[in-house]
């Protein structure tokens, strides 16, 4: 292949130094992917802590302040540590072989963007060994419980989140920087697969709402240290106004994790159901619209703050909107779909699986959308639910979907079909019995955040508890087949999967330290 | 059936009677009804929502389904090439919006019900605390605050310890519930005072964040005289899961001669503020009040969870000076957690905790304080 005489220029350095002074974009890319998914355990181990602690009713293993802690970091590490950073990594790898460039078009500060975050999250995790424990406030960090009343690790948290903006800042600047210049010739915008288009999309929003969280818990941080009352009642600031500049940022962030999640499936459905994928044109509008809407539906996760009525239906009618392109991308996938001829290998079940469980919690959102409703349902179990539903069998499904999809890919070999498939088959069970029941205990009355609970929500969350331990569990299995595949297995060909389409399966398999020094030859550059 | 599946069944069921032997088995799997009119049309709105999800479910997952089996290369199924169609597109833009539109009418129409908070019979102020709630009946006429009072969680702590065995209304419970007439409208006007919570009561379908510096409103029409539990639906802290809500609905007659107790209840409570108390009572009394107030963040032991909430044990305050120690119970510590009590707690209790936590976790001072001293400060700083 065009590339594969280059590699034995410039190989990897040799040992650890590989991995601190890499500009190689397959190095950072595995280094991203590696972090989240250390991450992943961490914010995992923390939601077993929480489902053993609601395994029953009364307080058995943690006491409350701890639980606050555990619920806390458990958002913080899971949003910032591993969803972000993995679709990030899968970012670094895949973008520029999909686009025929050689590597991200700022390769130091790929490295920057990287190597800040596990700082910013050594920092955040050192709070928890710390007097006055971790940040016990929930990951939404509402003033002023976040301030006046916040623990004195709060300082540590808010300079980690800085931290945290600033290597997603860089890295959406890369991004943007890549697909924009770095386009081998032939590849057009509209010829782009859709997980660059998405991650064009993702990186906008980030660039946009990063800012404002930076700006949000810069406030927090004068209100605790230099006497100002951005947030605090008796000194004539408005505690509401935290919540409006954190959703600003905060309901944009919801499809940060979401729309690389679109992108990630939009190229696995069509190869193994060996068909186009349907409707590109409107697959692109549609991420664009629901990228445009995430601006102007903050305040639907505040319906119960006392807005003014037309607010209130101002942002019901705008959350509603939500569901005419989410809808469109669906359909589209169920089409590419049909008349396909489809195999199921353990990429394709992630991917369906995302598609029916990531609709499920659509339709939750879309009850929730509705603000009379939303009263009913705000601050219960069927929140936790919904939010879990398209974030875990959601943006984390699609994330191991792409890890099964590109890993022959990155390792050169095929991974144990067998062992993926018992992992998927656990996951989904798992998840479902941890998820599901929670829809029922936040319609019968349970607040979420809470350590204890009355003994009609007794049976339901054992249920939740052990799909809880089975899902957690399981995803042990996916280390096991990561490494079984980077150690060995049946060799990868270059085109790895029988139906697969896209510049990423011209290369070798492993691809090589250097792809695409020249630009690919433009008749491999398909329509979409 | 096989011997295998019967063994794993048998296993299932075993399981599932393991589960239903709790205290108060419940699958409850939908929302109430409630007893109001806002309530029941918040659940027929959500059944409605819910039936349109379940109908474009099925048939988008059948067609998924119906492709999975039957398109499939196992199958010798040979993929079809197309790949657009702009009519299709439209299509399904324009009905999932048409269904919005349904969705969206009868949406608006209980909001707007919902917001009315005009013409009310009854004003009733709720002080959302960490954690307790107030609350105060405000006079028709002039707003003034007539009849106060803080409701508490009164499940015993050994009950949540697993100490002793969990009762029906396990953390559903409080000492002085919310007591409100049916049929009359009953406004709420929702506040807090340090952080935010929020009050809400599944069977009326009234949920209002209480946010300190602004007043929310909400209202209810119980139809039905009943006890209807809630519980704070907004991250507070530590005790968040420990501060229910509980409303007692009662007929008008039942409803006046409540209300006339209170009234005599608030005048006796003066009164007592004049009686002159004895050590060990003070210290019974105290260990009471401490326990049911204090503890939820100095804890039972008086260690506190430094350094947001200090020990009291060793403390420089609490065995130092005794007005500035009174000074803070009564009026808190502005920019902490520390909360003023001045109000929420009678002057009776006040001198009983002061007078406990000077004498209790190592502390001895000696020092009895009596009712009459602290209503002085009191009325001092009014």
């Amino acid at each position: 292949m065009s590339a594969a005489h280059d590699d034995h220029h410039h190989g990897p350095a040799k040992g650890l130094s590989r991995w601190f002074f890499t500009t190689n974009h397959k190095d950072i890319g595995s280094l991203y992917l590696w972090f989240s998914f250390a991450m992943f355990l961490l914010g995992g181990t923390f939601a077993m802590v929480i489902r053993a602690e609601l395994f029953q009713p009364g307080m058995q293993l943690v006491d409350p302040n701890f639980f606050n802690q555990m619920t806390t970091m458990h958002g913080l590490i899971m949003v910032f540590g591993a969803v972000m950073p993995a679709f990030v990594g899968l970012a670094n790898w895949m973008l520029p072989m999909m686009i025929g460039a050689p590597d991200m078009a700022l390769p130091r500060m790929n490295n920057w963007s990287f190597w800040i975050l596990p700082f910013a999250f050594a920092m955040l995790a050192s709070t928890l060994f710390m007097d006055s424990g971790a940040p016990n406030f929930g990951w939404t960090f509402y003033a002023p419980l976040s301030t006046t009343y916040a623990p004195s690790s709060v300082t540590y948290f808010i300079f980690a989140v800085h931290i945290m903006g600033a290597s997603s800042i860089m890295g959406s600047i890369n991004i943007i920087a890549t697909i924009l210049n770095l386009r081998a010739p032939g590849m057009t915008l509209m010829k782009m697969p859709l997980f660059v288009w998405t991650w064009l999309i993702t990186a906008y929003l980030l660039i946009a709402v990063m800012p404002v969280l930076a700006g949000v818990v810069t406030m927090m941080l004068f209100d605790i240290h230099f006497g100002t009352s951005f947030f605090n009642a008796a000194g004539g600031g408005d505690p509401v106004l935290f919540q409006h500049v954190f959703w600003f940022f905060g309901h944009p962030e919801v499809y940060i994790m979401i729309l690389p999640a679109f992108g990630v499936v939009s190229a696995i459905i069509p190869t193994f159901a060996r068909k186009r994928l349907f409707g590109y044109d409107s697959m692109v509008y549609a991420t664009a619209s629901i990228a445009f809407l995430s601006f102007i539906v903050w305040a639907h996760h505040m319906f119960t703050v006392g807005m003014p009525i037309a607010g209130e239906l101002f942002f019901m009618y705008a959350t509603m909107l939500i569901a005419v392109p989410t809808g469109v991308k669906v359909f589209n996938w169920v089409s590419t779909m049909f008349r396909g001829s489809m195999t199921f290998e353990t990429p394709m079940l992630f991917a369906i699986a995302f598609v029916v469980l990531f609709t499920m919690g659509g339709f939750t959102g879309l009850m929730l959308a509705i603000t009379p409703a939303d009263f009913q349902y705000h601050d219960t179990y069927f929140v936790v639910a919904h939010f879990h539903y398209v974030l875990v069998p959601g943006a984390v499904f699609s994330i191991m979907a792409a890890c099964y999809y590109w890993l022959p890919k990155w390792t050169g070999y095929m991974y144990d079909e067998r062992l993926g498939k018992l992992h998927f088959w656990m996951s989904f069970i798992g998840v479902n019995v941890l998820f599901f029941p929670q829809h029922f205990l936040g319609l019968a009355g349970m607040p979420r955040r809470i350590p204890d609970y009355a003994l009609q929500f007794a049976d339901f969350n054992m249920v939740s508890s052990i799909g809880g331990f089975l899902f957690g569990a399981s995803q042990l299995i996916l280390l096991v087949v990561v490494i079984k595949c980077i150690k060995g297995g049946k060799k990868a060909t270059a085109q790895v999967w029988e139906g697969a389409q896209g510049l990423e399966w011209t290369v070798d398999s492993p691809a090589p330290y250097h792809t695409f020094t020249t630009p690919p030859d433009p008749k491999l550059i398909h329509d979409q | 059936m096989l011997p295998k599946a019967k063994l794993w069944l048998g296993l299932m069921v075993a399981a599932f009677s393991m589960l239903s032997t709790n205290l108060q088995a419940a699958w409850d799997l939908n929302m109430t009804q409630g007893v109001t009119q806002i309530s029941r049309d918040t659940y027929d709105i959500h059944m409605q929502i819910l039936w349109w999800c379940v109908a474009i479910g099925v048939v988008v997952f059948g067609v998924m389904l119906w492709s999975i089996i039957n398109h499939r290369k196992s199958k010798g199924a040979v993929a079809a090439t197309f790949h657009e169609s702009t009519k299709v597109e439209i299509v399904w833009t324009i009905i999932p919006f048409i269904i919005l539109i349904l969705m969206a009418i009868p949406a608006t129409r209980v909001l707007t019900q919902a917001y009315d908070t005009s013409e009310s019979d009854l004003d009733i102020k709720i002080t959302g605390y960490q954690w307790r709630w107030e609350y105060s009946y405000l006079r028709q006429d002039s707003f003034e605050e007539e009849v106060s009072f803080y409701s508490i969680l009164s499940t015993p702590r050994d009950q949540i310890n697993n100490e002793l065995p969990k009762e029906e209304h396990y953390l559903l419970e409080v000492d002085k519930p919310l007591v409100i007439p049916i049929n009359k409208k009953v406004r709420f006007l929702i506040t807090a005072n340090d952080v935010i919570h929020a009050w809400w009561v599944p069977a009326f379908a009234v949920k209002k964040d209480a946010i300190p510096g602004f007043i929310n409103e909400s209202w209810t029409i119980v139809e039905e005289p009943g006890i209807y539990r809630g519980q704070c639906a907004e991250l507070c802290g530590i005790d968040h899961g420990f501060m229910p809500i509980v409303v007692h609905a009662l007929e008008q007659d039942e409803y006046d001669a409540w209300y006339a107790q209170q009234q005599e209840n608030a005048r006796m409570t003066r009164e007592m503020a004049n009686t002159v108390v004895t050590m060990s009572d003070s210290l019974e009394q105290g260990e009471e009040v401490y326990n049911r107030t204090c503890a939820g963040c100095h804890q039972v032991s008086g260690a506190g969870l430094p350094p947001t909430f200090p020990a009291l044990a060793a403390n420089a305050v609490v065995n130092g000076d005794l007005l500035e120690n009174i000074d803070v119970l009564i009026n808190g510590r502005p920019g902490t957690p520390m909360a003023a009590f001045g109000r929420q707690l009678n002057p009776v209790e006040l001198a009983a905790v002061v007078t406990y936590i000077r004498n209790s976790f190592g502390n001895s001072t000696g020092d009895l304080v009596q009712p009459a001293e602290v209503n002085s400060i009191i009325q001092a700083a009014q």
